[in-house]
């Protein structure tokens, strides 16, 4: 026939399926939002990518990043009350910063507070790791023992050897659970010593106002040195243990 | 005396020398050692009134600053001239450090910190605890309990008692995580007949200290129950040990 005529009914076609894939493919990544909602929605733990893909059997590794990125964008908005945040290696449902006052409310446990011991003294680990004790309190000027054992304790920092010079003193080193209480991706995601430099002091104004505040809230406590305050997630609503 | 300072709480000699170099704006490159040094004596007087514990770090700063004062005043050696080390020098280059670090920590207490700023959702039932009878996380408070029990046991006190061998806490740990690394070990079966009252309250300090560290776990499967002492992570045990060793030394 007119050879003409052929090739608009296959230029139809074309058009038709170009129009029907978009719907297909919009069908598809909200059917795996969907399922990264559940998946995620399940797991306290921040979940790492590649057990993920592993409940995910013929998905794209590529689509589940994506979709993953799609959905933390979704979650960012002002009107929903959780965030999709990657921390310690994994992606993590949390909270919203904004909502922090009703949640504590609810779950009527004290805060977690962290004093300005405990923080110097995992700045130092953090950035400094592996370290050995001496070192650290070279840096800080003050005996650090009691709040590494809080440290410690807390499993925000862990021993990961022995240094080896006279005497072999412990090597510590941050943790997993260093990174997913501080919101951390990786270690390599703390900014570093020189960039913060710059605006040390504007920082430093803040947490010290920060500490007033906390002391002044929690009713003039004489906080001990170097005490990490608070339930933690495991021990909610126990009455403290020491104090 | 009329109490005008607002007390700040200083975390160490270091912190306490940057407040009074940021109070008033000195350049950290060029400190007036002999000011700042007075200064500094003032403070721990301060403290001292104010029946603050002055620790010991406090003491050695203050001897180094009036020793770098000191070799200010000295006239450089001959022939050394302007060679010369700075004598602030490591003093100045302590003070940066401590500075960087000061500012990563408060970049840490800002950021939103988890079961503070943000939260997670509450783990589920403990999983790791399958068997049975289901066990009860014990306090330290329920373990002063026991001891109680331990203590009646025991025979009163003798006049004449000669003071043995003093058992030291840092001894029992190892012998008590030797004897859990066996299993779980029953709370009555650490305190045997005819034990010393020494020997018994060292014992169970040193289980206190290890329960403390939680590198042991007191379990018990019902109130009033026998208690159940059991090894919480191994490798954590070796940290224990070494920690009290640190500490009693």
């Amino acid at each position: 026939m007119d050879p003409n005529e052929d090739a608009t009914s296959t230029e139809t076609t074309i058009e038709a399926e170009a129009q029907e894939r978009p719907a297909a493919e919009a069908h598809a990544s909200k059917r795996l939002r969907s399922i990264l909602e559940s998946l995620l929605f399940s797991t306290a733990e921040p979940v790492p990518l590649g057990k993920l893909l592993a409940a995910l059997p013929g998905y794209e590794k590529r689509d589940v990043v994506r979709a993953l990125a799609a959905l933390g964008e979704e979650y960012a908005g002002d009107e929903r009350g959780f965030r999709l945040q990657q921390v310690a290696g994994g992606y993590q449902l949390r909270t919203a910063p904004a909502n922090a006052d009703f949640v504590k409310a609810l779950l009527a446990q004290r805060p977690v507070r962290l004093t300005r011991a405990s923080l110097e003294t995992l700045a130092v680990i953090a950035y400094r790791q592996p370290v050995t004790r001496p070192e650290i309190e070279a840096i800080r000027g003050v005996d650090v023992d009691a709040v590494l054992t809080t440290l410690l304790e807390r499993r925000l920092v862990r021993v990961l050897g022995r240094k080896d010079v006279v005497g072999r003193p412990l090597l510590y080193g941050t943790t997993a659970e260093f990174l997913e209480t501080f919101g951390l991706k990786d270690l390599a995601s703390l900014p570093t010593l020189e960039e913060l430099g710059a605006s040390a002091d504007a920082l430093e104004e803040a947490a010290r106002a920060a500490e007033v505040a906390d002391s002044a809230a929690a009713g003039g406590d004489a906080s001990t040195e170097g005490t990490l305050e608070g339930a933690s997630p495991g021990s909610r609503g126990e009455p403290e243990a020491d104090g | 005396m009329n109490p005008r300072f607002q007390l700040e709480i200083f975390e160490g000699p270091l912190d306490l020398l940057l407040h009074l170099i940021k109070k008033d704006e000195i350049d950290v490159h060029d400190i007036p050692i002999a000011v700042v040094t007075d200064q500094y004596l003032a403070y721990l007087d301060l403290f001292e009134k104010l029946n603050l514990d002055t620790a010991g770090e406090y003491l050695v700063m203050a001897a180094t600053l009036m020793q770098i004062k000191s070799r200010m005043l000295l006239p450089p050696a001959e022939g050394e001239g302007d060679d010369e080390e700075d004598p602030r020098a490591a003093l100045v280059q302590q003070l940066e450090e401590y500075q960087r670090f000061r500012a990563a920590a408060a970049e840490l207490g800002n950021r939103d910190i988890l079961a503070r700023d943000v939260f997670r959702r509450a783990p589920q039932a403990a999983e790791d605890e399958k068997e049975l009878p289901p066990l009860r996380e014990l306090e330290l408070a329920d373990l002063v309990d026991a001891l109680r029990e331990v203590l009646k046991r025991l025979p009163e006190d003798q006049a004449h008692e000669i003071v043995g061998e003093r058992i030291a806490i840092a001894d029992r740990i190892p012998f008590l995580l030797e004897r859990l690394r066996g299993g779980d070990v029953e709370f009555a079966s650490l305190f045997p007949e005819g034990a010393s009252r020494q020997e018994v309250i060292s014992t169970f300090l040193a289980l206190l200290e290890l329960v403390k560290m939680r590198a042991v776990r007191a379990l018990q499967t019902e109130r009033f129950g026998s208690i159940l002492l059991r090894l919480a992570v191994p490798c954590d045990a070796e940290v224990s040990l070494d920690l009290m060793d640190d500490s009693t030394s």
